[in-house]
């Protein structure tokens, strides 16, 4: 499996950002036909090793081997001239260009110097067949497909430009079991046919589906590179983080004797043609966890309670009395006492050109008021008290745009815990984060609903559903087709009625 | 084209779909009230004053496209106008190269603002801002007086008709068809909309970002000086006016707007736009017509306009998910 000279080859990368070392010592070799995983927290240093790989920033030392003679890229375009194609955590897609001008954004068929309309869409309707989804309309604009569809695009793109070297950077974060599946076929298809994948996800089991060799990173260090099937998982993580996982999810609580009223509950919620009917409770100490593949409405039931969205059919009641929360100012005042989650951490979650303190004082302004002007002194101790709390490695003063991914997803969440809320929705909030804030974010639900929040959950990891939920309510096309119970929430069960195979009690329709 | 083609092609191009359809009434109504009917006269002076803010409004797309701003289109033009006016007296070759000059002088204009705009990495509403005055500056020194020396036969030509057909919209047509249409499939003015729709998204495309931002400012300037040189010819005569700069170039980005371009980048074209300067300048006519005292009409212009921009506003009142509206 390995050849003599490796396709790419890495030696004592150093990549600094002012005072930072981002990256302090970078190896990396990885060959042709071979797939090879890099692990390691947020902040390990992958995100730095791929930019300069795929020529986004220049190291400051150390040197890059591309089939054996050194290589230096000023930008992007010079890599993917060498073959390098990397697919971003961060979409690169155009949103307002059509799916086959985007596939073919850099090198459309040309005729008589004019981009070809006819064959660019002959070739992206290929090449989206070559990923497996053929059902993605080319003339489609990017900004009106759903985040797994334009993930799923994305990878079309970078198949495009045939790579030596695909990197797909948590490229599975946003995308459906089933996309999962067929992006696995086509990865151990490209690989029998010769392509250098370099692979970064959290997820493991696909890693251990799916990578020949890992490479571990700590702080900025490569620490260790093994055939994948060399050590076990428990090993891997251990290396990853440094110190051992006990116990992934926290303990669950015994059942109340007498169960609680709910907090909140719907009826028959309906929206547009995405909510059809839903009717769900939660009771006080709860975590309710909305499951299904992506897309099924999860997001927009979520959306719906926190005011989000217009012209709602059916009833929202919060302690038994109707409600009709009008905006999320309206859902997250007394008495209904909301909070959302947001699925994009980074356009709806946090204002990142503000300071870290600014964002985590921002859905809690009037608190800190004394008069017309805002109380600098208590609004500081209120933020040093939830960076405590919620171990935020962060200076209060420096923009949030610079902090991990981990990092900031523990600004949003911290934000909202200062509006101290009593029912708390959650829209993915795992998402490309790292196994210890995860962890860490696992642990400070239980001790929100130990508390008596009610928590809804939607994640698209099921893992988490069957870890930390009492009941599981799994969405399909804009219904709830099963809820699943106690220790009848097992993957197979999750998978089964996601996929809407096992007969249901919900009337047909 | 099938049905869903056009289907989508409607959804894609609503807002100037509906601003042609708009000025076409406006237009139709304009002309059934004008009291002395119909003739190749009304038709040519309706079109040359239109072509002008026409060709303007087309200059300030461009940059609008890529997610920025010209300040200096209006200026452009009348530095153009000034320059014509000391080149346009002869004929023959003499004629022809005076034409390329200020067309050239427009290029280097705009290839100015592009040396601040994109290298020089200056916010584009400032920096055209500060150049606007150079160019205006240079107006003056080029022209102090109001004045100028115009080849009569060349400007009624090209001001004229052919066969009924008033020739500037001829021109104006030209540069749609010719220029236009082709640059749009170019790799260059698929840049121009990537950069304007996600610009860090397009660099790490690598789509050549800075060519195509370079290019908008500079073809934005050459349309500007073709505007230029016909108000030369319209008006047969020229005039450092900072006004007249000043009023071109806001009434090209109401032009812009109206045609259904987002002042975000990435949204529109060349084609909303003509129609949008058409719609303005119809208001004018139509006022006019209707025997509007002139009183009135900055304020009906500005009520006009504001309902026009109110237009582009209605898919947001539909928006049933309220975080739509932040896009």
């Amino acid at each position: 499996m390995s050849d003599p000279v490796p396709l790419l080859e890495l030696r004592h990368v150093v990549k600094r950002y002012g005072a930072v070392t981002a990256l302090a010592d970078g190896n990396l070799a990885c060959g042709r036909g071979s797939i090879h995983a890099v692990l390691g927290e947020n902040g390990a240093g992958k995100s730095t090793l791929i930019k300069v790989i795929s020529g986004v920033v220049q190291p400051d030392e150390g040197e890059m081997l591309l089939d054996g003679t050194p290589v230096r890229f000023s930008n992007p375009l010079d890599a993917q001239a060498r073959g390098i194609v990397c697919v971003f955590q961060e979409l690169s897609l155009i949103p307002d260009l059509s799916v086959a001008d985007n596939i073919g954004l850099v090198s459309p068929p040309r005729r008589f110097g004019l981009i070809d309309d006819r064959a660019q869409r002959r070739r992206a309707e290929q090449l989206l067949a070559r990923v497996g989804v053929e059902g993605i309309d080319p003339r489609a604009r990017v900004r009106d497909l759903p985040l797994s569809r334009r993930q799923m695009v994305e990878i079309a793109k970078a198949l495009g430009r045939d790579p030596k070297l695909l990197i797909l950077d948590e490229a599975t974060s946003a995308l459906t079991s089933e996309d999962v599946g067929r992006l696995s076929d086509l990865l151990l298809r490209l690989r029998r046919e010769g392509m250098c994948i370099l692979y970064i996800s959290h997820r493991m089991h696909e890693i251990r589906a799916l990578a020949d060799t890992c490479s571990v990173f700590t702080n900025g260090r490569h620490v260790a590179s093994f055939e994948t099937r060399a050590h076990g998982e428990d090993e891997i993580v251990r290396m990853m983080i440094g110190r051992e996982v006990s116990q992934v999810f926290p303990p669950r609580p015994a059942a109340p004797a007498t169960p609680l009223a709910p907090v909140l509950s719907t009826h028959d919620l309906g929206w547009e043609d995405r909510l059809r009917g839903i009717s769900l409770a939660v009771a006080p100490g709860e975590i309710l966890g909305l499951g299904g593949l992506d897309g099924q409405g999860q997001r927009e039931f979520l959306l719906a309670l926190f005011g989000g969205l217009g012209g709602c059919t059916g009833e929202i009641r919060v302690d038994g009395k109707p409600v009709t929360p009008g905006s999320p100012l309206a859902a997250k005042a007394a008495p209904l006492g909301i909070a959302l989650i947001p699925e994009d951490r980074k356009t709806e979650g946090l204002m990142l050109a503000m300071s870290v303190a600014d964002n985590l004082t921002a859905a809690t302004l009037s608190r800190w008021r004394r008069g017309p002007l805002l109380d600098r002194a208590r609004e500081r101790s209120a933020v040093g008290d939830i960076i405590r709390r919620m171990q935020i490695k962060a200076v209060p003063s420096l923009p949030v745009a610079t902090l991990s991914g981990g990092n900031q997803q523990k600004v949003v969440i911290g934000k909202w815990l200062l509006d101290e809320p009593r029912i708390l929705l959650l829209c993915d909030p795992t998402r490309g984060i790292d196994v210890g804030t995860k962890q860490e974010i696992y642990r400070l639900l239980r001790e929100l609903a130990d508390g008596g929040c009610a928590i809804l959950l939607y994640s698209t990891d099921y893992h988490e559903l069957i870890g930390l939920c009492e009941r599981v309510a799994i969405f399909y096309g804009g219904r709830v087709v099963r809820t699943l119970e106690g220790d009848g929430i097992t993957e197979e069960a999750i998978i089964a009625s996601a996929l809407d195979i096992h007969p249901t009690t919900q009337p047909a329709a | 084209m099938n049905g869903s083609d056009i289907r989508l092609f409607a959804r894609h191009n609503a807002i100037p779909l509906l601003a042609g359809a708009v000025f076409a009434a406006m237009f139709v109504l304009y002309l059934a009230l004008q009291p002395r009917g119909v003739t190749v006269g009304t038709l040519v002076t309706a079109s040359n004053k239109g072509v002008l803010l026409a060709l303007i409004a087309c200059a300030q797309t461009l940059p609008v496209l890529t997610g920025g701003i010209d300040l200096s289109v209006g200026a452009i033009a009348v530095l153009a106008n000034c320059l014509a006016s000391t080149l346009l007296g002869g004929s023959g070759l003499s004629l022809v190269g005076g034409v390329a000059a200020t067309l050239a002088a427009g290029a280097l204009a705009g290839g100015f603002n592009a040396v601040a705009v994109v290298w020089g990495r200056l916010q584009p509403i400032i920096a055209t801002l500060a150049t606007s005055s150079i160019f205006y500056g240079i107006s003056l020194l080029l022209r102090p007086d109001p004045g100028g020396d115009i080849n009569d036969d060349f400007a009624s030509a090209l001001t004229g008709d052919i066969h009924g057909i008033p020739t500037t919209l001829i021109i104006l047509l030209a540069v749609l068809l010719l220029f236009w249409l082709p640059f749009r499939r170019t790799l260059i003015g698929r840049g121009v909309y990537a950069v304007g729709s996600a610009e860090a998204a397009a660099y790490m495309s690598g789509v050549r970002i800075a060519r195509s931002k370079a290019c908008a400012y500079v073809l934005s300037g050459v349309l500007a000086s073709l505007a230029g040189l016909l108000l030369t010819l319209i008006a047969e005569s020229a005039q450092a006016s900072a006004i007249q700069a000043g009023d071109l170039t806001l009434n090209a980005i109401a032009a812009v707007v109206i045609g259904g371009t987002s002042l975000f980048g990435g949204i529109g074209g060349l084609v909303g736009s003509v129609i949008g300067a058409f719609i303005l300048r119809t208001i004018g006519d139509l006022l006019f017509v209707l025997a509007a005292s002139p009183l009135w009409q900055p304020l009906f212009q500005g009520l006009i306009l504001l309902a026009a921009v109110s237009l582009g506003a209605i898919p947001l009142l539909r928006n049933r998910n309220r975080l739509e509206s932040f896009r």
